[in-house]
């Protein structure tokens, strides 16, 4: 009875103008079984076993003691907020490098009178199609020195061929630039098409006013741009904090030399899926604590640069 | 006219491709030639490097693991995505709202910070050391932007033109099939570029899910060559630009709509 009550309503559906969610719910199932099982339901279970210890079969319930290891246990605090120290600075090097050269390629590239502006955008956005182990791994190779050194001490700057990579205080700028070299396509891109969108008649207008180049871009390019600054500080900072293939590329998952490249990406590794030096053995829930932070300095953030960007009107 | 701007974009372009230049010719030298003469074209072209590489067999695997992983993902994330999305377009309620935010939600979020769970699922499903392991993740990872683009279309469709058919005796699938996959080609194409990307070049889950050599994809099988030819470098040179090459060709066909693809749904890098 109740079946065939429920196929009624079902054929029903089907076939009036403007069927219910009982019908179109059969077209979401696939979807929604492979982003339930394998994104939202593992996702919140990470944040969930942040507050557990132990493997599958034998969980045990601990409270914050993961947290609390993280920010004040000797061996786990150092590591913490030194990765997270070279998380930021892996951010601020994308933000000064990466953006602001993306913002200027943009500028020239919007010139609408300049030839080969196809031909630069292609060259540009290249080096984003490729993985990010294969640009790692190239660069290590040009940054060393048994590569650099007959190079450059050709062009008689032979001081320059030093083992940058190798080097705890500069390894982490290299890596970092490499990975702006590798990206810059994309919000370069992006400014773009913003830029493309704002009318051609606000310059012009401010032209015969007789503004200068300059100022137009400080006095009306920039602000109209506000908005897609932020949605591009969000994407770098979410990619940052994820950032993981370049440093396993130019350095190792330990963040040679020194810890120096560390980033909460490599962090997360050991600590969650690969086990820490010298133990080797993982654990799940210092992962899972590692990715509850994450979780939550992506949302703070997010939230912060939509508000301070978002456009009135 | 324009020096400025020429130059320093000329400037840039010199700075992406002379890396490139470098790995691409070098991969065509012998062993020691590499060193002492790196920046003039090879006197003598080796193709060996490649040969040697290719004939391993190992590379070949590699290459055919990351192809059935990215095809498989890419075509499920395109059919569930316009399954989805055709019905998140045309019903109309509270439950619809909800969902499609739901979907949404997954763009903003990085499902790396899943992989604890992530991986203690592909165990229980004994899917680890297997390809097929990282097929039901990448569709996943994949899914939000697809109902984004795809939804977005589907609206634009006037709905006369589904109604017309409807009354006409037409299925809902059939309308589907008929009318909307056909007009969907192009918010498909961008679907499936912007996802091509992050599906080849991922090396995240296939480090984590696979460490047996017969499943390996092509970057953690470039990961074990790297390490293999670490005193060859024009053989390392010709694995990298072996591996680059399939999107890169790609690219070059397709830039403009790569670029879009890339940057228009782009919540993700």
């Amino acid at each position: 009875m109740q079946s065939s009550a429920k196929k009624t309503r079902l054929h029903l559906g089907a076939n009036s103008l403007n069927p219910k969610g009982l019908y179109w719910i059969w077209f979401m199932i696939p979807a929604l079984a492979f982003y339930v099982v394998f994104m939202a339901y593992p996702m919140l279970e990470s944040l969930r076993l942040s507050f557990f210890t132990g493997n599958y079969g034998n969980r045990v319930f601990v409270g914050f003691s993961n947290f609390i290891k993280l920010f004040s246990d000797s061996d786990h605090s150092e590591r913490f907020f030194n990765a997270f120290k070279n998380t930021a600075i892996f951010f601020a090097v994308h933000m000064l490098v990466q953006n602001v050269l993306g913002i200027v390629f943009a500028v020239l590239l919007t010139n609408t009178h300049m030839r080969g502006r196809k031909i630069y955008q292609t060259i540009i956005f290249v080096p984003t199609t490729f993985a990010v182990l294969v640009t790692g791994y190239l660069w290590k190779l040009l940054l060393s020195p048994v590569w650099s050194k007959p190079f450059l001490t050709g062009m008689g700057l032979g001081a320059l061929a030093k083992p940058w990579l190798g080097m705890e205080s500069t390894a982490l700028l290299f890596v970092s630039l490499v990975s702006c070299w590798q990206w810059i396509g994309i919000p370069t891109m992006m400014f773009v098409a913003a830029l493309r969108n704002i009318s051609e008649d606000i310059y012009e207008a401010a032209y015969i006013d007789g503004a200068t180049g300059w100022q137009v871009f400080w006095g009306i390019k920039l602000p109209l741009l506000k908005p897609i600054i932020g949605m591009i500080t969000i994407l770098t900072f979410v990619n940052n904090f994820n950032a993981f293939d370049i440093v396993f590329a130019m350095e190792n998952v330990n963040g040679a030399p020194g810890y120096s490249t560390d980033l909460i990406g490599t962090l997360f590794y050991r600590l969650g899926i690969a086990g820490q030096h010298p133990i080797g053995i993982p654990d799940p829930g210092m992962g899972a604590a590692v990715s509850t932070l994450i979780f939550i300095m992506l949302a703070i953030v997010s939230i912060l640069i939509l508000r301070r960007t978002e456009t009135k009107g | 006219m324009h020096a400025g701007s020429h130059a320093v974009l000329i400037l840039w372009s010199a700075i992406v491709i002379f890396p490139l230049y470098i790995m691409v010719i070098n991969s065509f030298k012998d062993r020691l030639s590499i060193y002492k003469d790196t920046f003039n074209l090879p006197k003598i072209w080796h193709i060996s490097n490649y040969t040697d590489v290719l004939s391993s067999g190992d590379f070949m695997r590699y290459f055919l693991n990351s192809f059935i992983a990215v095809i498989v993902s890419l075509a499920l994330v395109v059919i569930l995505g316009t399954l989805a999305s055709y019905a998140l377009a045309q019903w109309r309620g509270r439950w619809s709202t909800f969902l499609h935010f739901f979907f949404m939600a997954g763009m903003m979020l990085p499902i790396k910070i899943a992989s604890i769970k992530l991986l203690e699922i592909i165990r229980i499903l004994g899917l680890l050391n297997s390809v097929w392991a990282l097929i039901p993740i990448y569709v996943a990872m994949g899914l939000p932007i697809a109902v984004f683009v795809l939804t977005e279309f589907i609206r634009q469709i006037p709905k006369d033109l589904l109604e017309a058919a409807l009354i006409d005796g037409c299925g809902r699938l059939g309308i589907l099939k008929k009318i909307v996959a056909p007009l969907l080609r192009p918010a498909i194409a961008t679907v499936a570029i912007y996802n091509l990307i992050p599906f080849w070049n991922d090396l995240w889950f296939p480090l984590i899910f696979i460490s047996d050599e017969k499943s390996k994809t092509l970057l953690l099988g470039v990961t074990r060559l790297f390490g293999q030819y670490q005193t060859d470098w024009s053989k390392v040179l010709a694995v990298l630009t072996l591996s680059s090459l399939p999107v890169l060709t790609l690219y070059l066909l397709f830039s403009k709509h790569f670029i879009k693809g890339m940057t228009s749904g782009a919540i993700k890098g």
